[in-house]
């Protein structure tokens, strides 16, 4: 690199100062203030994680009470779900790449853009508010089931309203995507030319507008029925907490299409370039994660088998579960197509990518388990449900989000870490991950019912494996992290496509420049998996 | 910065498209936000039939109506606003405007009156006529304090970015060729309106 590259101008170097970052309009800006907030919000949720598998390690007391362990695993889950994985991918990596990938420089409504970083801020600093004021944190669970979440003495309206904050500025990243799709295409990128990551993101902003409000009006329900002590959902007054459930889920069943469409869209992304070859059935691909998104409305009512439905709205609702399976299966087996007979390069992203196909498989096939009816009686509120949506979730998206994290880092700060440590993190992530959520499927067959501080003698090895197993997860995530802090500190630097990508972000320098391009993108003949990879140069 | 090219899309750019399409999204999800209020709404009439139609003899149609016809009324002033606009009459614009605001204010007044009478009746939550009521009444004046307050909010918030097009337009930023604020407004106002068509015969008027 000559001295005039080095001293280029970049999105990173162009202002200085915490004001030019907290009230920037620049989409790559935006997406790592999110990113930086929702990595900190992940921790302060894993730390309640680790304090419950310590509480779990032995039958009975052992570090806290009963009602702070429920306090704290509706805090961990409020955090994880709420300030980490529905904003995600989306927010930190879709804010910085959608724009980028789609050949343009910003988003479509960047002020909006910068509004829904500061209602997550605001959402999150409600959430941490309970910790302090009112009667402490909500010990309700994440789902704030009516009638305990409208008489129990927590702080549940400050909870309430954290998520109904945060689901507002969740609704404005997905509203500025869509119509950054669809106006700001650079000239011959049709839709069918769109990257996938930028399709997984258009599925998931679908989803985040049209499904959002449900769960902002179901919240809002909740504090006025706290606040003015009206009883829409409790049935001494006559209301009926099974609607509040029916509400909920109609929201929270997308919702968790929200966490792993973007997911699917960064192992679509990751496969292709570490296999050296144009993705295998792009339209597929594209398609299925629209077909998810439509499906997924129509399957809320497994959460609620065992609270009272017709045996046909469960019947049917089990066989529209089963539906999901589809598009997904058509997903993975299409991803394994690409891989066959590429040239694979095993790297730390595809790692994480794999990890992904394996995790999520499980959390899959499980998935299968819970929405059949005649099982499911029996493991309903067991240990199996919370193994399956941790593998789905923590598993699948939480790994796809770390694989992302390896494979962007040279693009976004222009620095490379440290290979062989990042390998060594992978392993211990991918290790730890498995002994700590394995046995909670087989606890969960066993009978131990979730969300209890307690369990019986006979759950004590299994319980202890898991808690080992958090240990190592944590250690794996410590290394991780101080990996890729100290690459973006010492690390060398990177070159514009260090990974050979055959995509559009890997065309332009590392880090990109303020506008994003120094010179028109222009598409290749082949599709959008088809660029140079710099090999030659 | 010494672009020596153009990206031709540049988000920073005016776009009357995207910003009205964003708007037209964001309407969509007022709508699920009052869906789900409709949906309890439906469920709960539908279980307790005869509370609900005793409950409502407690409203006063004649001021419901008034406001229906108000609001209907306001909705056409900021449709010919946004059409004075485009013709360049900024003026004519401005005085609809103030006229939409008046029918604001003019419904707010009448649903404090009607608020007001409910207060001195009792019949809020939490009231000591209130609790004797049977469940099924209980539920209806939940929803209907719950409903048109919620509504009533709505009419605030767009009454307040009307009065920030006005100055807008008085001061240029919002003119003939650029007019999409007022429109963005315009339709929040419509959307205003049309859930209180809804609101209107589901609480005054159905029998």
């Amino acid at each position: 690199m000559t001295a005039i590259a080095t001293q280029q101008i970049n999105y990173l170097n162009v202002k200085k100062g915490i004001w030019s970052w907290i009230f920037t309009l620049d989409h790559k800006r935006i997406g790592l203030l999110y990113l930086y907030s929702i990595s900190t919000f992940f921790f302060v949720g894993v730390i309640l994680g680790v304090l419950m598998r310590l509480e779990l390690f032995n039958p009975g007391r052992d570090i806290m009470e009963a009602k702070t362990y429920n306090q704290v695993f509706t805090l961990h889950g409020v955090i994880m779900i709420f300030l980490f994985i529905i904003p995600s991918i989306p927010a930190s990596f879709g804010n910085f790449f959608l724009p980028i990938m789609l050949g343009t420089d910003d988003v479509s409504l960047p002020r909006l853009n910068l509004l829904s970083w500061w209602l997550y801020v605001i959402g999150a600093l409600f959430a941490l508010s309970t910790l302090v004021f009112g009667g402490g944190p909500a010990d309700t669970g994440w789902t704030f089931y009516a009638p305990y979440s409208v008489k129990t003495g927590t702080n549940v309206s400050m909870s309430v309203m954290a998520a109904f904050v945060l689901g507002f500025s969740s609704i404005l990243t997905g509203l500025n995507f869509i119509v950054t799709i669809h106006r700001l295409r650079t000239p011959g990128m049709t839709f069918n030319k769109m990257p996938l990551f930028a399709w997984a993101l258009y599925a998931t902003s679908w989803i985040q507008v049209l499904a959002t409000p449900i769960i902002g009006i179901t919240l809002l329900m909740i504090v006025v029925e706290r606040v003015f002590g009206i009883g829409l959902f409790d049935p001494s007054m006559g209301g009926d907490p099974i609607l509040y459930q029916h509400l909920f889920w109609i929201y929270s069943h997308p919702a968790v299409y929200i966490m792993a469409l973007p997911a699917m869209g960064v192992v679509s992304e990751i496969i292709p370039t570490f296999s050296q070859r144009t993705i295998f059935g792009y339209k597929p691909i594209a398609y299925s994660s629209m077909a998810i998104a439509f499906v997924g409305y129509f399957v809320w009512g497994h959460h609620m088998f065992t609270s009272g439905m017709s045996g046909s709205a469960a019947i049917i609702f089990s066989i529209l579960t089963f539906l999901v399976a589809i598009p997904t299966a058509i997903k993975v087996f299409n991803w394994l197509a690409t891989l066959y007979k590429g040239s694979i390069d095993i790297k730390v992203p595809l790692l994480f990518a794999l990890a992904f196909i394996f995790n999520f498989l499980i959390g899959g096939l499980t998935g299968l388990v819970v929405g059949a009816l005649a099982v499911d009686v029996h493991v309903h509120d067991t240990y199996f449900v919370v193994g399956h949506f941790h593998y789905v979730m923590f598993g699948g998206t939480g790994f796809a989000f770390f694989g992302a994290l390896h494979y962007w880092f040279p693009k976004i700060w222009g620095k490379m870490y440290n290979m062989t440590r990042a390998y060594v993190a992978f392993g211990l992530l991918f290790i730890g991950f498995n002994i700590l959520y394995f046995p909670m499927l087989i606890l969960g067959v066993m009978g131990m019912p979730r969300r209890y501080y307690d369990y019986l003698p006979q759950f004590h090895t299994l319980n202890q494996i898991s808690t080992i197993g958090s240990w190592i997860l944590v250690v794996g995530l410590l290394l991780m992290i101080y990996n890729l802090i100290e690459g973006y500190r010492k690390g060398p630097k990177a070159a514009g496509n260090p990974w050979h990508g055959i995509t559009l972000e890997w065309q332009t320098d590392s880090p990109p420049p303020l506008h994003n391009f120094d010179k028109m993108p222009e598409l290749p003949e082949g599709g959008p998996y088809n660029y140079p990879n710099a090999k030659s140069e | 910065m010494n672009h020596h090219f153009t990206l031709p899309n540049s988000g920073h750019n005016y776009d009357a498209k995207a910003s009205k399409m964003g708007m037209w999204l964001f309407l969509y999800t007022e709508l699920i936000l009052f869906g789900g209020l409709f949906l309890v709404y439906m469920v709960y009439r539908s279980l307790n039939q005869d509370a609900f139609l005793l409950a409502s003899f407690n409203l006063n149609v004649w001021m419901g109506t008034a406001n229906t016809i108000v609001l209907l009324t306001s909705s056409m002033t900021v449709a010919m606003a946004i059409s004075a606009l485009q013709k360049g009459d900024s003026k004519k614009s401005i005085f609809l405007l103030w006229m939409t605001i008046l029918a604001a204010l003019f419904f707010l007044v009448v649903k404090y009156f009607e608020w007001s009478a409910k207060f001195e009746h009792g019949l809020f939550p939490g009231m000591d006529h209130f609790n004797q009521l049977p469940n099924g009444e209980k539920l209806y004046f939940n929803l209907y304090f719950f409903m048109t307050g919620l509504h009533g909010l709505h009419v605030i918030v767009g009454g307040i970015f009307i009065v920030i097009v006005v100055f807008k337009i008085k001061s240029g930023k919002v003119n003939k060729d650029r007019y999409q604020l007022l429109e963005n407004s315009g339709l929040y106002w419509h959307l205003v309106d049309l859930i209180w068509i809804y609101l209107f015969p589901l609480f005054y008027l159905i029998h």
